[in-house]
């Protein structure tokens, strides 16, 4: 397969960008997409040209390192697929395929594709977590969760905080993101004590950081990898009504 | 010529001579405590933010130590502990089926194939049922079943069901669980955290271990940390093998840097290989990907009898398919340990009957289960599985069989440690996958996770008090000459690196190193092959060092650089992971040597002349390592032999 | 004050406000339906419509109070709207240079473009009605006559036409919007809560739209 890609290339935070196009004249169907740029930045380095910088990690679909645009669609065109699990065989013999980084005033481009998403991790420092210090926890047993309560805890902490709802929010908001942690951890019995203040905090947290307002387009759900629905957001919204008014 | 010399014994001095089940109370008794008012003046280095490492940072800044802590991902979220699936072993004894802190102590001796000491394998089992009370406090979201009650399921063909999990990804729910107990101390001001920091080197004086020497990778500064202690939490070193299931950035420097400072490395040879994975599908591949071997349950697996059919899997009829584990084990079938099954696909393959790209796969076949059970009832069962399998190969495999082919997955070897995680270099710990201490030559399932947290919650922290409390800690700063010496030596080494631009790529290198290990020191060792990748990995380092090409500069972002420095690692070990294998003339666990096998083909233990943990004192790069043993004894569970067949 | 100042405060605010006038709107639309019954009806309507609450209170008190409380609620609502665009434009300066196709329906997609077209549409609205300085009929207490007018002209209807399209539009994503910021929302009520938006915007439109088109169909005249 020959495929053309246009890369946005930026040597540092401070210096401008653009795309370059590049060819890949061998690529092979069952590359990852991210092989794709292996390959590339194989041949860029014997050219004695800077090869391409991209964030990856455990290219499975879980650590949350990897994230790029590809044509207009933050992790490409695959639903419920981080960039590291989309193959070539995605795309057509001849595309052009345009790669960009994730897009937010929170999150600066350290060089070509790599951004900074430091702030998530901020926001969950503000309280994305359940006081537990170690040896002071009771027996797992003596407090049940009743299984409903459990599995959408579960499907909340499945996020991967890997940004992509802020990519692809024209708002650049991390409300996904952040009612993802409050939905986790405000609806299980353990993190009850800490629910008004956390909720608190985190929207406090997430608007310091620069990141958008939610506009509720649906755009951050439809590009997480892990399918956190919107309806999480509606939890977050209802959490910070009823912290705000006092509840305790 | 001898690859190795022989040095005097070793032995963990630190487990008190007391009954099993009181050593671990009886430790933490005569552990000195540090004042709680003292503990700020004391600082502690962490490096690492898997399980174990998020675990110890957190812990040990609730207790009021200064933790500076470091991880090469860009949050401390990220770290490869993420990827694990099936789930964490605990003897809570929940299911009332007999399990106990004993059976587990017992099930991993025995699961370990008899090389792993007593003390700190029962330490584990008794630690295991706290971690599970820990993590729900944290709120991990662990399975529950209707009742609102804990589910926990047995795990790889153990008789108890004493594994909790949360559904295919328990370890990425167990590590948000610490990586939000760390982040809770960040916002505290009681850890430093570095993210996008890669250790370089460690810093000993006066024998002991007291900072790192780092590279900021965004910048490419290289600054020194000084603390009183040095906890590596660096996990292991599968991608020594180039492709393997272990996160691509995944490296061993840290416990290779600290190698070369004095601290011994254990059994590096003892490396798991899981039979499910998905094969490579070319040159371009860059890592593997695992799937869950709950898959062996249902599936049958099989190859074309006539080596070389290419035919697609459903022109060949029955007749013509050799369902080989079925075939060799009647017992057990599809479902022999990991070990067996790897090595019988191996064997497939090697006969030139094995399917896919390059021959190196073999068909796992749901059709039966299909037509038994019906799509739906295996969809429930597997689908998230096949979905996966689905999106990396794009085939189907509701219609057509899976391929599959094992891959390194975990590495029991590491860092020797002695019953209090410290290294043979005071106040230099290591915990989790990078030391060597609970699995012996073979790590049962669903017991890495149960490791990393034992370690960092509840073992490494009271014996850290002790090293700290034990100790004086006089004032070191930068001009202090052996941390000159240990910058000058880490900036010297990227220079040149920089400065060979030679005309291979760093991966090419990488990748050669893992096809020699892969062939000879993989699933199946013989002293020959051992000895052809001995007479090649000095000259492979060799090149390396002449041709490497290392495009951009050290003082700014470069993952060239990050990843030629790793490799020039991976190649020095690589070439003890062939040593330790060479000597080790007796199959046990993860290390098969062909010259020691049963009639029909088993491993055979030589407990007579191999009943030790082999820890490797460095001899120089290109030199000749030196062995120091130490002996293990079982008190409490007997040697004996399995037998699968 | 936190909660003024956070994005969420600034959310709900805007759901408040966006709620009550839509209620402001069902009432003033099924007013409006009035003018079926001929002059007198209408007038009578009109004139009642500055007298509510008399005599508790002074003559058209309730409707000085009426009005002060629906600029209080368009005014929080601008507000809301301006300061949350202002900070959303800020959090995303560079766009992606393949563009980026939105999945989320035209009512999401023109909401901001939407609530500027009716501000300026409400201002007319009032120069039209309220004030009678647009009118071309513009006598006070002739409230039939104003409205037949101003629809006989061809393009204030088409005007009047646009802007109630877009007030649709605005509603149909507003409304589900403002069950989701107010967190009303769950999976189980998503439906109904889309359904209900969807009826009511079609409802206002066409309840609002009858008039005019009416008016220069000549079947009110």
């Amino acid at each position: 397969m020959k495929l053309t890609l246009r890369i946005w290339r930026q040597a540092g935070p401070a210096e401008p960008g653009r795309m370059v196009a590049y060819e890949v004249p061998d690529a092979n169907p069952d590359m990852s997409f991210l092989e794709l740029l292996d390959v590339l930045n194989e041949r860029l380095t014997l050219e004695g040209e800077d090869p391409v910088t991209f964030d990856h990690d455990c290219r499975e679909g879980i650590c949350g390192s990897c994230g790029v645009v590809i044509n207009g669609q933050a992790h490409g065109p695959r639903a419920l697929t981080t960039t590291c699990q989309l193959h070539v065989r995605s795309f057509a013999d001849g595309d052009v395929i345009d790669i960009e980084p994730w897009r937010s005033v929170a999150f600066g481009v350290l060089k070509d594709l790599m951004v900074d998403r430091s702030g998530l991790d901020r926001i969950i420092q503000a309280g994305g977590y359940i006081s537990a210090p170690t040896g002071s926890a009771p027996e797992a047993h003596s407090t049940p969760v009743p299984k409903p309560i459990a599995d959408t805890a579960f499907d909340n902490a499945t996020c991967i905080g890997c940004g992509a709802c802020v990519a692809a929010c024209p708002n650049g908001s991390a409300m996904l993101f952040t009612s993802a942690k409050v939905t986790h951890l405000n609806s299980l019995p353990q993190g009850a004590p800490e629910r008004a203040s956390r909720v608190l905090n985190l929207v406090e947290a997430m608007d310091a950081e620069g990141f958008g307002g939610c506009t509720n387009t649906g755009e951050c759900t439809n590009a997480c990898p892990k399918g956190i629905p919107l309806d999480s957001i509606a939890t977050l919204n209802r959490e910070y009504l009823r912290a705000s008014l006092g509840r305790k | 010529m001898s690859f190795y010399k022989l040095g005097d014994d070793i032995a963990d001095t630190t487990a008190p001579d007391v009954p099993i089940e009181q050593r671990w109370d009886k430790r933490r008794f005569d552990a000195k405590l540090v004042n709680p008012a003292n503990r700020r003046r004391h600082s502690v280095i962490v490096v690492g933010t898997g399980l174990a490492g998020g675990a110890a940072g957190a812990t040990l800044a609730e207790q009021g130590y200064h933790v500076i802590q470091f991880c090469y991902q860009d949050s401390p979220r990220r770290a490869h502990s993420i990827a694990a699936q099936g789930g964490i072993n605990a003897a809570k004894n929940y299911r009332n089926d007999g399990d106990s802190v004993y059976r587990l102590f017992y099930d991993t001796v025995k699961g370990g194939d008899f090389r792993a000491r007593e003390s700190n394998v029962y330490r584990l089992a008794q630690t295991s049922t706290q971690i599970i009370d820990q993590c729900v406090a944290q709120g991990v979201p662990f399975a529950r079943e209707y009742g609102g009650l804990l589910d926990t399921r047995s795990f790889g063909g153990v008789q108890v069901a004493r594994t909790f999990y949360a559904r295919g990804q328990t370890g990425q729910q167990l590590l948000i669980g610490a990586y939000q107990a760390l982040s809770r101390q960040i916002d505290a001001g009681n850890v430093e955290m570095h993210a996008r920091t890669e250790m370089l080197d460690l810093i000993v004086i006066d024998g002991r271990a007291r900072g790192i020497v780092a590279r900021d990778l965004i910048t490419g500064e290289i600054s020194t940390y000084i603390a009183d202690a040095v906890v590596l939490a660096t996990g292991g070193y599968g991608n020594v093998f180039y492709l393997s299931t272990n996160a691509k950035n995944s490296n061993a420097s840290a416990i290779w840097r600290a190698h070369r400072r004095g601290a011994y490395f254990a059994n590096p040879c003892y490396t798991q290989i899981h039979p499910t994975c998905i094969p490579r599908s070319g040159d371009h591949q860059s890592k593997l990907t695992l799937m869950s071997e709950s898959l062996r349950n249902d599936g049958r697996i099989w190859v074309p009898k006539n080596p070389g059919d290419t035919r697609s899997p459903d022109q060949i009829p029955e007749d013509e398919r050799d369902y080989y584990l079925e075939r060799i084990y009647p017992g057990f079938g599809n479902l022999v340990p990991r070990d067996i099954a790897s090595r019988a696909a191996k064997n497939q393959c090697d006969l030139g009957r094995g399917v896919g790209p390059g021959g190196l796969g073999v068909f796992l076949d749901f059709a039966d289960a299909i037509k038994r059970m019906g799509e739906a009832a295996v969809r429930e069962k597997y689908g998230n599985l096949f979905e996966m399998y689905d999106r990396i190969t794009g085939e189907d495999p509701y219609k057509v069989p899976m391929r599959i082919y094992p891959a390194i997955h975990y590495t029991m070897g590491g860092l020797w440690v002695d019953y209090d995680l410290q290294s043979t270099i005071p106040g230099c710990f290591v915990i989790g996958e990078a030391n060597f201490s609970d699995h012996g030559a073979n790590r049962l399932g669903a017991s890495a996770l149960m490791q990393g947290l034992a370690d960092g919650y509840f073992v490494l922290p009271p014996m850290l008090g002790n090293y700290i409390a034990s100790n004086k800690f006089d004032k070191v700063d930068a001009s202090h000459p052996e941390v000159a010496a240990t910058v000058a030596e880490a900036t010297g080494r990227l220079d040149r690196l920089l400065s060979i631009d030679g005309v291979r790529t760093v991966d090419s290198f990488h990748r050669e190193l893992g096809e020699i290990l892969w062939d000879e020191c993989g699933m199946a060792r013989s002293e020959d092959g051992l000895r052809k990748a001995l007479g090649r990995l000095p000259e492979l380092r060799e090149e390396f060092w002449r041709s490497v090409k290392v495009p951009g500069t050290g003082a700014s972002l470069n993952q060239s650089l990050e990843r030629a420095n790793r490799v020039s690692d991976f190649l020095e070990l690589g070439e003890l992971l062939c040593v330790d294998a060479l000597h080790r003339e007796e199959s046990c666990g993860g290390h098969f040597r062909v010259e020691s096998q049963t009639p029909d083909g088993e491993a055979r233990r030589d407990d007579d002349r191999f009943a030790y943990a082999a820890a490797w004192e460095f001899g120089g790069t290109g030199g000749t390592p030196i062995l120091h043993r130490e002996p293990l004894e079982f008190d409490y569970v007997h040697l004996a032999q399995r037998n699968y067949a | 004050m936190n909660f003024w100042r956070s994005t969420i405060g600034k959310k709900t605010v805007m759901a408040v406000t966006g709620l009550l006038m839509l209620l402001f709107l069902i009432v003033h639309m099924l007013g409006n339906l009035k003018i079926f019954f001929g002059p007198t009806d209408f007038d009578h309507y009109a004139h009642w419509l500055r007298t509510i609450g008399d005599p508790v209170l002074h003559e058209s008190w309730y409707l000085w109070i009426q009005r002060f409380v629906l600029v209080v609620v368009v005014v929080l609502h601008a507000v809301s709207a301006y300061q949350l665009s202002r900070r959303d434009l800020k959090a995303r300066p560079t766009k992606y240079s393949h563009h980026q196709r939105a999945k989320a329906g035209y009512a999401t997609h023109i909401m901001r473009y939407g609530g500027i077209t009716l501000a300026l549409f409400i201002i007319y609205h009032i120069l039209d009605f309220t004030t009678l300085t647009l009118n071309r009929h513009g006598v006070d207490g002739d409230a039939y006559d104003n409205v037949v007018s101003s629809f006989s002209v061809w393009w204030v209807t088409v005007i009047y036409i646009a802007a109630m399209i877009f007030l649709g539009l605005h509603i149909q994503h507003g409304f589900w919007s403002a069950a989701q910021t107010l967190g009303y929302n769950r999976p189980s009520r998503d439906r109904t809560f889309k359904v209900a938006a969807t009826s009511l915007a079609v409802l206002l439109t066409v309840g609002f739209l009858i008039v005019p088109v009416s008016v220069l169909a000549g079947l009110v005249d």
